[in-house]
């Protein structure tokens, strides 16, 4: 598209976007958010971001294929069941760490890999349809 | 309040089985997204609408301290927003190949209403031992 | 037809990858013989795993005598015709599928034969009845291989259905699933009232894979099979399935006189339509599968006596058929694929071509007409030992094995002479010997079934008496001896010779007669099954021409329909109740949120164009996620409104590609009535339906749960999060697998696209 207000708009836009759905993805186990609502988001950014510059930009721009952050999600989110196993505990329980005033656990992994996940298939689709 | 709402959701729920009984394939995905709305609304109302505050519990607190909204629900929407979300993409990409195909998105129309061979079985083989 | 593809000069001597196949039913083989001394001494060994529990269903095992040699037998002739196959199928284009099915075919049959479980015995037996399906259709591009593989699977896998239900009937009458726990309370069920009914049904499974009389057709007709797969499926293991069925079963169902009549007069029957039809074709392999029939009967004939005497003489005879039926079977392969034709009629003088195969033949069919010294002499004798000691009908189960065994000595002679000894029409081409995999099976077979036959007594002592005693309870012994004197089986037993050598002297004359009155029947089980067929596809055709007629309007038009009477016939009574007019109170946004619904719902519907639509439905998904927001559900609502943006941005995509919406038919204004009144019918009823759910109290219980351990267990300060990723992750898990596979379709499908 040819509008030189929507390209730089795009160009801040873009990262604005992308910095507020990490910032969703983070927030997501206190506040509204989450992986889900982060990768919708994500998600939004891009296709504004392809339909401004092209899904060659976007490729380029995001280096491995859409299909690959998918596939890494999943396997995220699987692996972050695996520790549970190690602890004789049902597949996918959540194991916590207390290392300082706050908490690191698989369930932030497992958000982490819905993200990609679904980042991925969002992406897959759009640059497919966008590159037709 | 619910009983009301149970109102907006079946005429919404009805109206989306109209457009997909259209038989135009188009309206077929409008319908499809409405009536995933409509069961998105059906879910919400089976957790009651009694409470208003969202399913959050406070900084200082290990529960919640006032009555908060049924979370069990909004759990269950959310995936159901998602994965409803990849199926209306998905029937997109195949209404998509569907014109593709068939040069037409009226499906009462020619490529789409197909006469089964009577032996299909049979012509099939046939046709394979020609090749 | 000829099935063997590749032509004799491209052949190699062996195939390596055939050769080291054949590991595994050596190392199996090698096991079997590792427990054998135990089982000999009586030991059963038995193993089991849990597996579907409420089902009564578990993966136990269990062997024994019967198992034993039923494993010894599948895993020899296993390895013998992985060995064979491995030249004979040299270069065929699926050499590697033609080993899974084999080998796949060989572990579920011995599945069958070491379940302890009669569960996992069906589930076992349905495997042998597909992978026989795949291995009788392997030649698939030929219709006939097609045909004669979907009519075992028919006639077969239909037993196997009747095979189910036995057992479930069995169990229902208040037996054990598993066979270890039956040992006494074979009287219980005998006198119980469905003990007749589960006998035919057992009876009827047994008979389709053993093709018995008026089942038998199948097994004829897959010998459109390779040569390798006929001999090892249709000679030496899985026919047997049926008899191993009839053998297992005895303890329980056996001894009435309803088992014993209906087994004998069929297996009689069997026996004397398989020996008669032997003498009809040219088709060497044609006439061993007819041959088989009649083996198969005699073994139904003998289960059908309750004495050690005629079980042990079922017994015998299944290995001594097992040697030379593999043995000849394998040995026609060789012919077959040395010169290229099975048929009698053009073959002639191979013994100086094919000196090895020859003495393998000789010994095989020695065996099979009975001589003295070989193994097949110690069978005939106790067959007629047997069959004199029969409870029910001893004259016509004596006849019947009399005129089966000497059709079979008959037939043994023509195997024998005419392809080696006599002359063929047709001068043959120089012929080679077949390569030693292909002779090592039919040697050693025959080796072995002179072998035991002289020292029957080692037999009897170590596979036969076990397996005998393991399915009949009186350990009453009964010894294979060399001679058993001048008595009447002795008698019988030259009686045989002498009359297969006459009718080996009038054999054409025989198969024409024969030939002519088969064409006179005018009702044949081929025919009913074929006109059955017809039918059935015929009607299915029909019926599916009128259902699926791939109109979407029809087919959505039909499923709600039906969803709506089915729903409201049962509900209609309780809606009175139930129904609470709406009553507009509660927050004052609320009610515009739900009206600003209803509006833009109507806009969707009655749009004229596409833009409009997606307005509407924009307007739809706003006031949706307003509602979420505005009931305490920001979660839902954030995700709802960037679904909603992000919907619309595909659909932009999408549509711009597509035609206008109004290009399509104006549709007739009775049918837009008519689907108008469906859907709001549709639509009233879940309103009543949600209003009977409002009504029910709600069960806090899991949300309570989540409440309480959302920050304190996991953590968590947003409980709907938490749910999502640590609660019900497992559920999250397969959503993102959903999500992720229908990113996948719908890539695959704008590839596709893209390419057409």
């Amino acid at each position: 598209m040819q509008s030189t207000i929507l390209k730089t708009a795009t160009h801040l836009m873009v990262g604005l976007m992308l910095v507020f759905a990490v910032y969703v993805l983070l927030r997501g186990h206190h506040e509204p958010g989450g992986g889900f609502c982060a990768a919708l988001l994500a998600g939004t950014a891009f296709a504004l971001f392809a339909i401004t510059e092209g899904p060659d930009r976007v490729r380029r721009a995001i280096r491995v294929r859409p299909g690959t952050i998918a596939a890494t999600g999943l396997a995220l989110a699987a692996l972050a069941g695996l520790p549970a196993l190690v602890m004789n505990k049902p597949f996918l329980t959540g194991i916590w760490w207390h290392p300082g005033p706050f908490f690191v656990g698989t369930p932030l992994i497992f958000d982490l890999g819905v993200f990609l996940a679904v980042l991925g298939a969002i992406l897959s689709l759009l640059l497919a349809l966008e590159e037709n | 309040m619910e009983s009301l709402l149970a109102l907006v959701v079946g005429l919404m729920f009805g109206s989306a089985l109209f457009l997909m009984l259209s038989g135009i394939l188009v309206r077929f995905v409008f319908g499809f997204v409405l009536m995933g709305n409509a069961v998105n609304l059906l879910i919400f109302a089976s957790g009651r609408l009694t409470h208003v505050n969202p399913p959050l519990i406070g900084f200082d607190q290990t529960i919640p301290g006032a009555p908060v909204a049924n979370a069990l629900p909004q759990a269950l929407i959310l995936t159901a927003i998602v994965i409803g979300f990849a199926m209306t993409i998905f029937l997109l990409v195949l209404l998509y190949r569907a014109y593709d195909q068939a040069r037409t998105l009226d499906a009462d129309q020619e490529p789409f209403l197909v006469e089964m061979p009577e032996t299909s079985d049979q012509q099939v083989s046939e046709k394979k031992e020609q090749a | 037809m000829k099935t063997s593809l590749p032509s004799i000069e491209k052949v190699p001597d062996c195939c390596r990858g055939g050769v080291v196949s054949s590991i595994l039913p050596l190392v199996l083989f090698g096991l079997l013989c590792l427990a054998w001394p135990r089982v000999v001494q009586g030991k059963v060994f038995l193993i089991q795993w849990s597996w579907v529990p409420s089902l009564d269903l578990t993966l136990a095992f269990r062997l024994d005598g019967l198992g034993l040699l039923f494993g010894l037998i599948i895993t020899m002739t296993g390895f013998f015709i992985s060995l064979y196959a491995s030249s004979y199928m040299a270069g065929h284009q699926h050499l590697g599928r033609f080993f899974f099915y084999l080998h796949g075919f060989m572990i579920a049959m011995l599945g069958i034969v070491f379940s302890d479980n009669l569960l996992l015995l069906f589930v076992f037996w349905e495997a042998t009845t597909i992978l026989s399906f795949l291995l009788i259709g392997f030649d698939h591009h030929h219709k006939t291989a097609r045909e004669n593989a979907r009519q075992a699977l028919l006639v077969t896998g239909g037993g196997g259905l009747f095979l189910l239900l036995g057992i479930l009937l069995l169990k229902i009458a208040g037996e054990s699933m598993t066979i270890s726990l039956w040992a006494a309370s074979g009287d219980m069920i005998r006198d119980h009232a469905l003990y007749p009914a589960v006998f035919i049904c057992i009876l009827i499974g047994a008979m389709t894979k053993s093709a018995q009389v008026p089942f038998h057709f199948w097994l004829p007709n897959a010998m459109t099979a390779p040569t390798p797969i006929s001999a090892f499926l249709h000679a030496a293991t899985m026919v047997k399935a049926g008899i191993y069925l009839l053998m297992r079963f005895h303890p329980l169902l056996g001894g009435t006189s309803l088992w014993m009549g209906t087994l004998v007069i069929i297996g009689g029957t069997t026996a004397l339509w398989g020996a008669v039809q032997a003498l009809g074709p040219c088709d060497l392999k044609r006439i061993l599968a007819y041959t088989t029939l009649m083996a198969l009967g005699i073994l139904t004939l003998f289960l059908g006596g309750r004495t050690v005497l005629s079980l042990t003489a079922a017994a015998t005879f299944l290995m001594v058929h097992a040697l030379y039926k593999a043995a000849l079977f394998l040995a026609v392969g060789s012919i077959d694929h040395q010169t290229g034709t099975r048929n009698l009629d053009h073959l002639g003088g191979l013994l100086q071509s094919m000196p090895l195969t020859a003495l393998a033949v000789a010994a095989a069919t020695m065996s099979m007409a009975g001589f003295p010294l070989f193994f097949g002499f110690i069978g005939k004798e106790i067959m007629y030992e047997g069959a004199l000691a029969e409870d029910m009908f001893p004259v016509f189960a004596t006849i019947a094995t009399l005129v089966a065994n000497s059709l079979m000595t008959a037939v043994a002679a023509i195997i024998l002479i005419t392809p080696f000894l006599g002359f063929g029409r047709r001068k043959m081409n120089p012929v080679k010997e077949a390569p030693w995999t292909m002779r090592l099976g039919p040697a050693v077979m025959g080796l072995l079934g002179i072998l035991f036959g002289i020292v029957p007594e080692w037999v009897s002592e170590h596979l036969i008496q076990p397996a005998v005693f393991s399915f009949h309870p009186d350990r009453e012994d009964i010894r294979l001896v060399f001679f058993h004197g001048m008595n009447l089986p002795l008698v019988l037993s030259i009686l045989t010779l002498t009359l297969g050598s006459v009718i080996y002297r009038y054999r054409t004359f025989l198969r024409h007669r024969m030939n002519t009155a088969i064409d006179r029947l005018w009702i044949t089980t081929p025919g009913l099954y074929q006109s059955g067929l017809d039918l059935f596809l015929k009607s299915a055709g029909a019926f599916t021409n009128k259902i699926q007629n791939g109109s979407l309007h029809f087919y959505l038009f039909i499923v709600v329909f039906t969803l709506v009477v089915a729903v409201a016939w049962p509900w209609l009574p309780h809606i009175p109740g139930i129904l609470i007019f709406p009553t507009i109170s509660g927050p004052l946004i609320a009610m515009g949120l739900f009206a600003f619904i209803l509006a833009s719902t109507g806009v969707v519907v009655f749009a004229k164009t596409r833009l409009c639509a997606i307005g509407g439905l924009g307007g739809v998904g706003a006031g949706v996620a307003l509602t979420f927001m505005v009931f305490g559900a920001p979660d839902i609502a954030l995700t709802q409104l960037l679904v909603e943006t992000l919907t619309l941005i595909f659909m932009s995509l999408v549509l711009l590609r597509l035609p206008p919406m109004d290009a399509a038919q104006k549709r007739p204004r009775s049918r837009t009535i008519r689907d108008a009144c469906l859907s709001l019918g549709a639509g009233l009823l879940l309103t009543t339906l949600m209003m009977g759910m409002l009504q029910v109290p709600l069960d806090r219980t899991l949300t309570a749960f989540f409440e309480a351990n959302s920050y304190i267990a996991a953590h968590g300060r947003n409980i709907v999060n938490v749910i999502l990723v640590d609660f019900r992750s497992l559920d999250t898990l397969g959503e993102i697998c959903v999500v992720v596979l229908a990113a996948w379709a719908g890539v695959t499908l704008i590839r596709r696209t893209k390419e057409g």
